[in-house]
């Protein structure tokens, strides 16, 4: 038998806040707390480096940080403090990270309560059997009513709040009691070392020199350097070529990672793509008998294309996706060719927000000016001779004459709300073609909504809507739960009497015309006027179902006296040249780079 | 044969800025004035040999130095040709008898009156210092005196302005003994008053139909649009502004005067006390290697006479196909196409930023 003892003094947790509501403030804090009892000159030095990461993006990845705290009882304590992602797109990355933990801390702000956002990772981490315990923050704010925010966690989530601590993580007041609070309340993890090893992955990320680092929690064995590992989903294997801890500062190395333990693994993996989060990683010498529970193979579910907004950049565009893929297996993305937008990349996303994350990146990190199409979901088209192909590009989406079924997406969403905003949320699902399921009461005034939604009705705005039409307080969560027979069709937009590629959608048939209406005068508020008049038209099949006309320019002249400035006149011109770059040339029609953008933005 | 050249003059002087103007100007005092112009001549000497057959006093508000002007146009008479055209601008209520009297003998002759409109109160949303009573008796003084070139400025897209307002603006210019016209549309610029407290102006489809309204309009009395923002009665065409669409060569001096010389476009800076401390006003390049292609269509197209495809031809061994080919992105309607020419007309004028872009995209 082994000895066990070392189990006690380990706390694995993590932060649940809503955003603002201090998060980092409080994590920053309980670094102080940690690492400065034992050398305080040292302070100034981690949080500098932490600053400087932050900066750097860094710490989107390293989502987890072990820090050693010296209880008021005596004895030293391993904290594992593990980051999670806040949004639906990464709901089950967050499950994974909430299963790594035996506790979270709940940050609620002094002064506006409990936010919807919180609410579902929150559940998510009730329902893993995590300790959830509340801390009370910015109560130094003059706004401050911790006594209301206490009833309102106990009635509203369930869990009890009158030991709650009220404390602000900006003036570092009462963090010391959230310290002893994660000790006394959160458990001590349980798991046996002697067992076969099951690590579960929450995390990975690629580095230059040791490939790709998982970020684990083992829940029983142990792993030491030199074992043969194997992922059990993707059956990979790889030698353990170094394992640690993940210190404040950098990893830490070790010999080996306990159950019970949060560290890392480097084994000389070259692709992300072999370690999956939620996978388990077991010995290839005495694997165990099954994997962890809740793995599953994540695929993309929103497609766009993306295109370099200057085509001499599609290598650049390329390079850029292939670096960001390194770090993010569920990003997939693979060539393509618009005539009306070039050479580009058909990329799969997990989300909306997870295609924001992505678009933004490429444009920050790697400097890259793109153009965007509106983002689709896949759709199974079983043709008249049998054949079933997947379209994740509208472009593609096959001839109304050789469809025998056409069948979208759908996802069962799980809405959580106060319940005076049902009604909106009722007539909101009704919109997108939702069927009711069943709700639930939570408390006296939160519901459950249950609904089955085409995932092609949510994929663009539905979280912008659901939080307008609720004041922000309704969430939501979805899986997708497989294909449904639809009356689908494709939407063509023509300038100028051309299809534009790079503008077709497939939509249900019956908001083909309230949706071709909105895109033709989206369209017309963006193409700016041109020598000669440009129609609009969105077509069905063939026929014209909407169109609005941008009507030909009229003035466009220096008719100023600017003396003998002939200069300032050039340079006007110039500069009028330079913006015809960011322009598309589409058959005779210029059309700005933010027309795109803005067929995406149909809801506003 | 020596060769001539145009010399403009900035005279940067005014009783009171004009909300929408961004020209250099400073508040008019008559020692600096006496500096200036002393100033002036000692720049203009610097050019000794080079002889002006077009003089252009600019503003600012040349007028009010009618006596600083004189003495100038003394002074550098030898170096201005015979029967060069010197021109004025002036503001109708400084305009009188006396100073147009000696203004007249020191040579000038042509005058540019910033008339702008012959409604008051459009007059007076523009905060200018006269009225229609004056700026007619400014041009009658003018003609009275022997000069008889005069121009008027008239802007359209003024706040409040309407086709009729502009209809009785057009008819009262055209009853005044006017030569020459220059039409502009008022612009916010943004260092000015206007610019930073933009009033109400009427759209630009408005605006259009304004603008195509005082070309129809000027047509039948007997003006020639001969550039984008000027019309002239026949052989009343500015020569000194010609050379500015001509790629001709000007010498500009005082503060934010622009010069194009000896393969060089450059400026004085606008500032008016070192212009005065300095022996020989300092300039600024702005532009090193003028003369190409794209600026020749651009200058090209702002007048009557249009792209002479021989030219181009030989200046840039451009060929008319090049030119034809680009034409098919631009309606029928905004140029006109001889075998020698390509011209723009009134509605092509009014988009020739976009119809110069075209046709320089290489």
């Amino acid at each position: 038998m082994a000895d066990k003892e070392y189990l006690n003094e380990i706390r694995n947790f993590c932060i649940i806040a809503h955003i603002d509501h201090g998060k980092s403030t409080l994590a920053d804090r309980i670094l102080e707390q940690t690492e400065t009892v034992a050398q305080r000159e040292m302070e100034e030095q981690i949080l500098d480096n932490m600053e400087l990461e932050r900066e750097r993006g860094i710490t989107i990845k390293a989502r987890a940080v072990r820090l050693i705290y010296k209880a008021d009882n005596g004895k030293d304590y391993i904290f594992n403090l593990i980051d999670t992602p806040g949004h639906v797109d990464f709901n089950y990355e967050v499950s994974r990270s909430l299963n790594a933990c035996e506790g979270a801390i709940l940050i609620v702000d002094a002064s506006q309560g409990i936010e919807a956002q919180t609410l579902a990772n929150t559940y998510l981490a009730i329902e893993q059997d995590l300790e959830v315990v509340p801390v009370i923050n910015k109560i130094d704010l003059p706004s401050a009513h911790p006594e209301e925010v206490k009833e309102e966690i106990e009635t509203v989530i369930g869990i009890p709040a009158d030991e709650a601590p009220l404390i602000s993580a900006k003036m570092g007041t009462n963090i010391k009691e959230v310290m002893e609070q994660i000790v006394k309340y959160i458990p001590a993890p349980k798991g046996n070392p002697d067992d076969n090893l099951k690590a579960l992955i929450f995390d990975s990320y690629y580095d230059a020199y040791k490939g790709v680092i998982v970020y684990v929690r083992v829940k029983e064995g142990t792993v030491r350097v030199g074992d043969r590992i194997r992922m059990m989903a993707t059956g990979a294997e790889f030698d353990v070529v170094e394992l640690g801890y993940m210190g404040a500062k950098n990893l830490e190395t070790a010999k080996e990672l306990r159950a019970g333990e949060v560290g890392y693994i480097a084994a000389s993996i070259k692709s992300i793509g072999d370690t999956k989060v939620g996978d388990t990683v077991t010995l290839a010498t005495a694997p165990a008998d099954e994997p962890l529970p809740g793995y599953r193979n994540v695929n993309p579910m929103v497609f766009s294309g993306i295109y370099p907004a200057d085509g001499a950049k599609y290598g650049d565009l390329r390079e850029a996706l292939e670096k960001l893929q390194l770090n993010d297996a569920s990003l997939t993305f693979e060539p393509e060719t618009s005539i009306a937008l070039g050479f580009g990349f058909r990329c799969g996303f997990l989300g909306l927000l997870h295609m924001e994350i992505i678009q933004e990146r490429l444009e920050r990190e790697y400097n890259l000016d793109l153009i965007t199409t509106a983002p689709s979901v896949v759709y199974k088209i079983t043709k008249t001779d049998g054949e079933v192909v997947y379209i994740d590009n509208p472009t593609n989406y096959p001839d109304p004459s050789v469809i025998e079924v056409a069948e979208e997406p759908i996802v069962k969403a799980n809405i959580y709300t106060p319940s005076e905003y049902v009604g909106n949320i009722m007539e909101l699902c009704q919109e997108r073609r939702g069927t009711f399921k069943d709700m639930k009461y939570l408390e006296m005034n939160r519901v459950e909504l249950h609904y089955d939604l085409p995932l092609n009705e949510i994929v663009y705005d539905f979280f912008d809507a659901l939080k307008s039409r609720t004041k922000g307080y309704a969430s939501y969560d979805y899986e997708v739960s497989g294909f449904v027979p639809s009356k689908l069709v494709k939407l063509d937009i023509l300038l100028n009497g051309d299809i534009v590629d790079a503008l077709s959608f497939i939509v249900h048939s019956d908001k083909a015309y309230a949706r071709a209406r909105k895109i033709a005068e989206k369209l017309k508020d963006n193409i700016p006027r041109q020598l000669f008049e440009v129609p609009i038209q969105a077509a069905v099949g063939g026929k014209i179902i909407a169109r609005e006309t941008v009507k030909a320019m009229r003035k466009d002249v220096l008719a100023k006296c600017y003396g003998g400035d002939i200069t300032r006149k050039k340079k006007l011109l110039e500069k009028q040249k330079e913006g015809k770059k960011r322009m598309r040339q589409l058959g005779s029609v210029e059309v700005p780079q933010e027309a795109f953008m803005a067929v995406l933005k149909l809801d506003e | 044969m020596n060769k001539t050249t145009g010399l403009y003059i900035h005279v940067p002087f005014c009783k009171s800025k004009c909300p929408y103007c961004d020209f250099y100007s400073v508040r008019y005092d008559k020692k600096r004035a006496m500096e200036y112009a002393k100033k002036v001549i000692d720049n203009i000497r610097f050019y000794e040999g080079i002889k002006f057959d077009t003089v252009y006093f600019g503003g600012g508000t040349p007028i009010l130095l009618a006596d600083e002007i004189c003495e100038i146009l003394t002074a550098i008479k030898p170096f201005i040709t015979d029967n060069g055209e010197i021109t004025l601008e002036a503001n109708p209520c400084v305009t009188d008898n006396y100073n147009i009297c000696s203004l007249k003998s020191a040579g000038v002759n042509r005058i540019s009156f910033g008339i702008q409109s012959g409604v008051d109160s459009e007059l007076k949303a523009l905060g200018r210092l006269h009225n229609s009573k004056q700026a007619e008796k400014a041009v009658n003084i003018a003609f009275d005196n022997g000069i008889k070139n005069i121009s008027g400025d008239i802007m359209i897209g003024l706040p409040n302005q309407t086709k009729e307002s502009l209809s009785y603006t057009l008819d009262y210019m055209t009853d005044l003994p006017l030569t020459h016209i220059s039409s502009y549309i008022l612009k916010l610029e943004p260092d000015t008053y206007f610019g930073k407290n933009p009033p109400t102006l009427p759209d630009d489809d408005i605006v259009t139909d304004f603008y195509l309204h005082v070309s129809d309009c000027l047509y039948k009395k007997g003006f020639s649009h001969y550039e984008i923002s000027n019309y002239s009665k026949p052989g009343y065409e500015s020569k000194h502004n010609l050379k500015y669409w001509h790629c001709e060569e000007y010498i500009g001096i005082g503060p934010a005067a622009h010069s194009y010389y000896n393969g060089k476009r450059f400026f004085c800076d606008r500032d008016l006390d070192d212009f005065i401390s300095s022996p020989l006003q300092k300039t600024i390049i702005t532009d090193d290697s003028p003369g190409g292609f794209d600026e020749w269509v651009m200058l090209r197209l702002r007048l009557k006479e249009g792209i002479d495809f021989l030219a181009a031809e030989n200046n840039f061994g451009i060929d008319k196909e090049f030119f034809i080919k680009r034409l098919k992105k631009i309606p029928g309607e905004l140029y006109c196409l001889t075998d020698n020419n390509l011209s723009l007309t009134e509605k092509g004028i009014l988009v020739s930023n976009a119809v110069i872009g075209i046709l320089t995209d290489i």
